[in-house]
Parts: structure tokens; C-alpha cells; sequence
């Protein structure tokens, strides 16, 4: 019986990669960029699969939401302004052939140049290095697994990821919230936001969904967050979750959003930063150390410290989506000739 | 097993997206070589610290994973920002040389 399932579970793992591998082939070789984008989406969605077969909960719901959900949409809005153009402009197509600028729709035709060879070439020779690499690390590996469960109990959690997360390894969540922070700002001082890319007319039907799924999802994202502290779940799928929603508010095309100040926005991105950067200071008068909590409170600290960075990164990831600047943050009008298109297509 | 199937399937992820990102002109494309490139790295982290029984599996990996992802998704962002506004700077100055090509033949 035991050893049937493992026939199973190794059959599995071989379509699975053959697969992802397929799948990974397909969305870098597809000559329409539409569908390799889709192609991406189903490739985040397949290794959320093996993640789970990874035993790895976390990283599986984190991929399902963040990799697959949202990357796919970042992935199809950009793809969407790009190829929007006014009548008459002609559009720059990286991948038309310069000699022959007629036939830009014409499909590119992969010719094998030589350089091309020489790159290919010596990129099978780097795997052929990184796998013999692999094949003579000494095995078993050594892993950090006991010294994380012996200190499981000082952490204030019971799920080891979290408590690796934002215990133990806080400084590098620190850092990654600050990361999602830079981006926001690099993206907000880049453009202003062509927002929301507006759809021709949202049906009453959406707008009805999304309204009924709303408070659904923001449910779910807090109960992730809440569920954190001792199964799958956390701060990251939490606010990914969170994000989600924004996006459907994003594209359902309210009236009120675009007119939204965007103080309440700036002061929720800072949020997470700010709380960890003063939980931090905080460690440092109370426990002579940068990020540790004392033993006995530290479940409520993790707990406040998750909320927290959960509506800065719902928030963030929201604003990656929406792709800038929100209109009602600029002090003048927009310079007109800066984005012409998004002028036309706004009204 | 396991771990040495998908660490290998890892590594070629990896491959491939380093492959399209040298050799595909189109940004977008690029970028999404880049996300293969990043899924590829953190199927090799996770596969090599996998172990058969669950007690024994090391959430450190796990975790910088997860903080792997959320740094690639933001680093995807600011890239195709960057994508779209080089895309339009080039087709404004695409366009004015186009005009400029018109004015001097009707001139000339």
C-alpha cells in the first residue's frame, strides 16, 4: 500500500515538473506576448502545486495570491498601456526588424545567428556547471529544523514559518516591508497613475459582485493574518489577499476612487515600516537587543506587528497595480504631452 | 528523489529564464524571463532543505522564500513602469522623427 502511493506521489512529481518545465518553455518562446502572460499565470498557479508538495503551506498560498494573482494582472495592465496608442501614431515594437519596418506584424521569425548559438551554448554549459554542482553537494544537508523547534516556545507563535518570519529572522522582513515601501515611491514619483484604466463601461453586475465579495475578502484576509500565529497563514497571504480586493475595487471603475485623497493611503503604506521600525527601537530599550520581544508578550506583539504590515503590503500591492501616482496627489495638472493617450482614453 | 527531481527542475527554471533574458529583445519579455529565473531559484532553495518526514523540514528556507517573493513581485512593478514609460518616451520620439522625416521631403 505504502509503496504504491509513493509510485504515485513519484509519477506525480515527474508530470508535475515536466510540466512547469513545459509550461516555463512555452511562455519564453510563444511569439504573442498575451499568451505567454497567460501561460506565467499558469505557471504560478502549478508551482503553488509543488510547493504544497514541498511541504511548504506558506510559500504555496504566498504564491498563489502574490506569484499567480497578482503578478499575472501587473503583467497584463502593463502589457495593456503599452500597446495603446492614438490613430495614426505608430507604435515602437521592440520586436520588429529594423530593416524592414513595414512588416511589423509580421511574426518574428526566430533566425539561429550565430551569437545566438554562442549564448546558447554557453548557457547549457552554466547548467551543465550548476547541475554537476548539485549532483556532488554532500548529503544529508544540514538544516536549522531542530535549533527552530527547541525555540519554537520563546516566539510567541506556534507556526514555524511566522515564527522564523518575524522572530527570528525579523531584520529580513524588516527590510522586505522597507522594499515594498521603495517600490511604491519609486512607482509614484516614476508616473501618475492613469486611474483607474478605465474600462469602457462596467457592467451592473460587477459592481454588485464586487461589492458582495468586499467585506468576504477582507474577512478572509484578516482571519489569515489571525491564523498566522499557529497554521498557514500570515501577514504576507493576508495582505496579498487584502490586495486582491483593492484590485477589484481598482477595476470595477467606482466613481469615487480616482477622487480619493490619497493621505489615508500614504499613512496605511507606512504603516507596517513604522510599527517594525519602532518594535525594533523598542527591543533595543527593553531587551539590549534590535528586534527582540520579550518571551512572554511576544505573541501579541507578532500579532499587532502582522496587522500591521498586512495593510502595508495589501496596500502596496495595490498601488503596484494601480501604476502610479493617484490624480488627486498631483498638485497641477498632469503635463499634457507627457501621456497623451491617457488623455484621450480617460474621457 | 523528490528533492533531486525538483532541485534539477529548479536549475533548468533557471536556465531558461536566463536564456530569454539575454536573448529576447522584447522588455516585457524580459521581465517575465526574470520571474522564471527568480521561481526557478526558490524551487532549488525549497527542494534542497525538503526531508520526507514533515518534523524535520527547515522553515528557514521557507520563510526567505516567502520574502523572496514579495521582493520579486515588487521588483516586477518598478521594471514594467519602467517598461511602460520607456515604451512611450520611444514612441514620442519615434513619432516627431517621423514627422520631421515628412516635413523635410515635403520641403525638399
Amino acid at each position: 500500500m505504502d509503496s504504491a502511493m509513493t509510485i504515485i506521489l513519484t509519477g506525480f512529481d515527474l508530470l508535475l515538473s515536466a510540466t512547469l518545465l513545459w509550461l516555463a518553455w512555452q511562455l519564453l518562446r510563444s511569439t504573442d506576448i498575451f499568451k505567454a502572460i497567460i501561460f506565467f499565470i499558469c505557471f504560478g498557479l502549478l508551482m503553488a502545486i509543488a510547493w504544497v508538495r514541498m511541504h511548504a503551506p506558506d510559500v504555496a498560498l504566498a504564491e498563489a495570491a502574490i506569484g499567480a494573482g497578482l503578478t499575472g494582472p501587473l503583467f497584463l495592465a502593463a502589457l495593456r498601456k503599452m500597446e495603446r496608442k492614438q490613430k495614426k501614431e505608430r507604435r515602437f515594437d521592440p520586436e520588429e526588424k529594423r530593416d524592414n519596418p513595414d512588416k511589423r506584424w509580421q511574426v518574428r521569425s526566430r533566425e539561429a545567428s550565430p551569437l545566438m548559438w554562442i549564448v546558447a551554448a554557453l548557457t547549457l554549459c552554466f547548467a551543465g556547471l550548476l547541475i554537476r554542482t548539485v549532483w556532488i553537494i554532500p548529503r544529508p544537508l544540514p538544516g536549522l529544523a531542530q535549533q527552530t523547534a527547541a525555540h519554537l516556545g520563546a516566539s510567541g507563535v506556534d507556526n514555524a514559518v511566522t515564527a522564523v518570519l518575524l522572530n527570528f529572522r525579523g531584520y529580513d522582513t524588516m527590510l522586505e516591508v522597507m522594499v515594498l515601501l521603495l517600490g511604491a515611491i519609486t512607482i509614484w514619483s516614476i508616473t501618475h497613475a492613469p486611474f483607474p484604466p478605465r474600462l469602457p463601461d462596467t457592467s451592473p453586475v460587477q459592481k454588485s459582485a464586487v461589492r458582495l465579495l468586499l467585506p468576504l475578502i477582507c474577512l478572509t484576509g484578516g482571519y489569515l493574518v489571525w491564523q498566522g500565529a499557529y497554521q498557514t497563514g500570515g501577514a504576507f497571504q493576508g495582505g496579498a489577499v487584502l490586495s486582491a480586493a483593492l484590485v477589484l475595487l481598482l477595476i470595477s471603475d467606482f466613481l469615487w476612487l480616482p477622487d480619493m485623497h490619497s493621505l489615508p493611503l500614504r499613512m496605511g503604506m507606512v504603516l507596517g515600516p513604522l510599527v517594525f521600525l519602532s518594535m525594533a527601537v523598542l527591543g533595543i530599550i527593553t531587551e539590549n537587543a534590535l528586534l527582540r520581544f520579550p518571551p512572554e508578550q511576544a505573541g501579541a506583539f507578532l500579532l499587532f506587528l502582522e496587522a500591521a504590515c498586512a495593510i502595508s503590503i495589501g496596500l502596496s500591492l495595490a498601488a503596484f497595480f494601480a501604476g502610479g501616482r493617484p490624480a488627486s496627489d498631483l498638485r497641477e495638472k498632469p503635463y499634457q504631452t507627457d501621456q497623451p493617450d491617457t488623455e484621450k482614453e480617460g474621457s | 528523489m523528490t528533492n533531486m527531481l525538483y532541485s534539477f527542475t529548479g536549475l533548468i527554471l533557471f536556465v531558461f529564464g536566463l536564456f530569454a533574458l539575454i536573448s529576447c529583445p522584447h522588455p516585457l519579455r524580459k521581465i517575465l524571463g526574470g520571474n522564471v529565473m527568480s521561481t526557478g531559484i526558490f524551487l532549488f532553495l525549497v527542494a534542497t532543505s525538503y526531508r520526507t518526514d514533515t518534523a524535520s523540514i527547515d522553515p528557514v528556507p521557507q520563510a526567505m522564500v516567502l520574502t523572496g517573493i514579495v521582493v520579486s513581485v515588487s521588483i516586477t512593478a518598478v521594471a514594467l513602469v519602467l517598461a511602460t514609460r520607456l515604451q512611450q518616451s520611444a514612441n514620442r520620439a519615434m513619432n516627431r522623427r517621423e514627422k520631421k522625416n515628412e516635413g523635410g521631403a515635403a520641403e525638399g
